[in-house]
């Protein structure tokens, strides 16, 4: 029951996340965040840090965001893992305003 | 000496404490590019701090967080010294001189306490004291727990409360092929405890358990979960705080009350009772805790400022057992500051002050410098924030032996020291008790046992 990065992360890329995860789950490409679910140990500490709450357990999913299941499985399984946290992107502060945090 | 040679002197850092932010620290430690050789001192035999002694035995998966500090702890630059107390076998003051910097990372060991009439009749306990005791924390493997009477208190409803909780409420059966030492699992086998009453200070909207963990307890084989309507009731400032978009934990929780609110009068099963706006005003009973008489509170204040505060309303639960879990504290170190009110200690950033005054050399991360807050990975963040400080100061020009210096000065005094490898041999040796039983080990809870095993 891993926890999963949704589309809130895109054009911000926070990592806030990163440094808070215990296990080192999260990889990343240029776009966005995704967890690993097999590395995952579901301790919760990565959704109240990330601006735009991207993060969700996934059993408080909306249906909606239902896909982002099979998306953070594949990408984590090819992209390598981020280890610390970066700079978020340029577009982050306006895509948290237009998000409404 | 040259700019070059003192690049190439290591320098030379002691932990004090291995859970898990003394290990964040020392990740970061390795990872920054600078030559670091660092000493980890633990008073235990065995690492790892909260991990291993504070996470349920039924959350085995928080426990994976033990695979990433066994792999920093091999690295060749990190030392793990077991079984050494600092304050006692070595002092602070002393590990300042070996070392070019020391970080504290005790973490909070001690209880808040509720300085109540009744407060020393038999049958009142901290949560630290039960977790520890269920978890086989050598410090309260003598504790007793009278778990024949019907109900129980819980005080305090944050995760801490909740697993305590959830261990007096799961059926046997769930519970034996875990972790859990085997002196409690014979004590929860026998438990008469059919009520649990989880008793918050003020209302369901305030309650600091994570959604995750509050699921859990509405979800137990055998177990309901209730809550009385009248109680959820919200007041306006309330119903303002959870419209804040940040506060969508709390908004999770109060939907679950509801259904608790709901949840129709069962027999012949354990039930867990979720209370608000009480506060403990005294323990009853002539041998033994018999029953806790309550204030109830009213709630003042404006939004996300909310106060209890006490009417002149009382209610009493009778009880045979109650845990509060109201928070821990720091406890001091002798040569170091100390904030008595909450509990830390003094720092600006994880460099440890006195007054104005940064200190030189010594720091602090994890519970100690923020109060017990947060989740195991919190910890990753504050002491990468600790440790950049301590690089920033750190200065490789200072000589200094490290444990050259440290390994003479423990031997001499005749400490028996453990080291990582031989702790992995006291993991094995648990890990081999617990086959026969179906358990992922059966710990060893006196450190003469563990020791024993090295003999």
């Amino acid at each position: 029951m891993p926890h999963i990065v949704t589309d809130n992360c895109q054009r911000c890329r926070f990592t806030e996340c990163v440094d808070h995860c215990p296990v080192q789950c999260f990889h990343a490409d240029d776009e966005q965040l995704y967890i690993n679910p097999d590395v995952c140990v579901d301790c919760g500490a990565c959704i109240p840090v990330c601006p735009v709450q991207a993060i969700y357990d996934v059993v408080d999913m909306p249906d909606d965001k239902e896909p982002w299941v099979a998306v953070n499985k594949e990408r984590a399984s090819t992209l390598p893992i981020i280890g610390a946290k970066q700079d978020p992107l340029p577009t982050a502060e306006a895509r948290q305003a237009e998000l409404g945090f | 000496m040259s700019g070059k040679d003192a690049s190439r002197q290591k320098l030379h850092i002691a932990i004090v404490g291995s859970g898990p932010s003394g290990f964040y620290a020392a990740e970061a430690l390795l990872r920054s590019g600078r030559n670091v050789s660092i000493d980890m001192i633990e008073r235990l035999p065995t690492p790892y701090g909260l991990v291993r002694s504070g996470v349920a035995p039924d959350h085995p998966k928080l426990k994976q967080a033990i695979a990433v500090y066994a792999g920093i702890a091999r690295d060749e630059n990190f030392n793990f010294l077991g079984n050494v107390t600092a304050g006692r076998d070595i002092s602070v003051g002393e590990l300042q001189q070996t070392h070019h910097a020391v970080l504290l990372a005790c973490g909070a060991h001690e209880d808040r306490t509720l300085t109540i009439p009744g407060g020393g009749l038999p049958g009142n306990h901290s949560a630290t004291e039960f977790v520890g005791w269920y978890n086989g924390h050598p410090d309260f493997r003598e504790r007793t727990f009278d778990l024949s009477h019907k109900a129980a208190v819980v005080i305090g409803q944050g995760n801490v409360a909740a697993d305590v909780c959830r261990i007096l409420a799961k059926p046997f059966d769930e519970l034996r092929d875990s972790d859990i030492a085997e002196h409690a699992l014979e004590v929860l086998a026998e438990s008469k405890i059919q009520e649990i009453h989880v008793v918050g200070r003020r209302g369901p909207a305030h309650a600091k358990f994570t959604a995750k963990e509050l699921r859990e307890l509405g979800g137990i084989a055998d177990v309901t979960a209730h809550a009385k309507p009248e109680e959820c009731v919200l007041n306006e400032e309330s119903r303002l705080e959870l419209e804040d978009r940040a506060n969508f934990n709390a908004v999770k929780n109060l939907e679950m009350f509801g259904a608790f609110a709901k949840q129709v009068e069962t027999r012949g099963q354990r039930r867990i009772r979720f209370r608000f706006c009480l506060s403990p005003a005294a323990l009853v009973g002539r041998d033994r805790v018999e029953a806790i008489s309550f204030v109830r509170n009213r709630l003042e204040g404006p939004p996300f400022s909310q106060k209890a505060s006490a009417t002149d309303q009382t209610e009493t639960i009778s009880c045979g057992l109650v845990l509060r879990s109201i928070g821990y504290r720091g406890v001091p170190l002798d040569g170091v500051p100390f904030d008595g009110l909450r509990g830390v200690v003094p720092n600006v950033a994880g460099r440890i002050v006195d007054g104005e005054k940064p200190l030189r050399g010594l720091y602090v991360t994890g519970w100690l410098k923020r109060g017990p807050t947060g989740i195991i990975g919190t910890n990753r963040a504050d002491s990468i924030e600790t440790v950049e400080n301590l690089l920033a100061d750190a200065s490789e020009q200072e000589a200094k032996s490290g444990a050259d210096a440290l390994l003479p000065l423990l031997e001499a005094r005749r400490v028996r020291w453990v080291s990582f490898a031989e702790w992995l041999k006291i993991d094995a040796a648990e890990i081999e008790r617990g086959k026969d039983k179906g358990k992922p080990r059966e710990k060893f809870t006196r450190i003469d046992e563990m020791l024993n095993v090295l003999e």
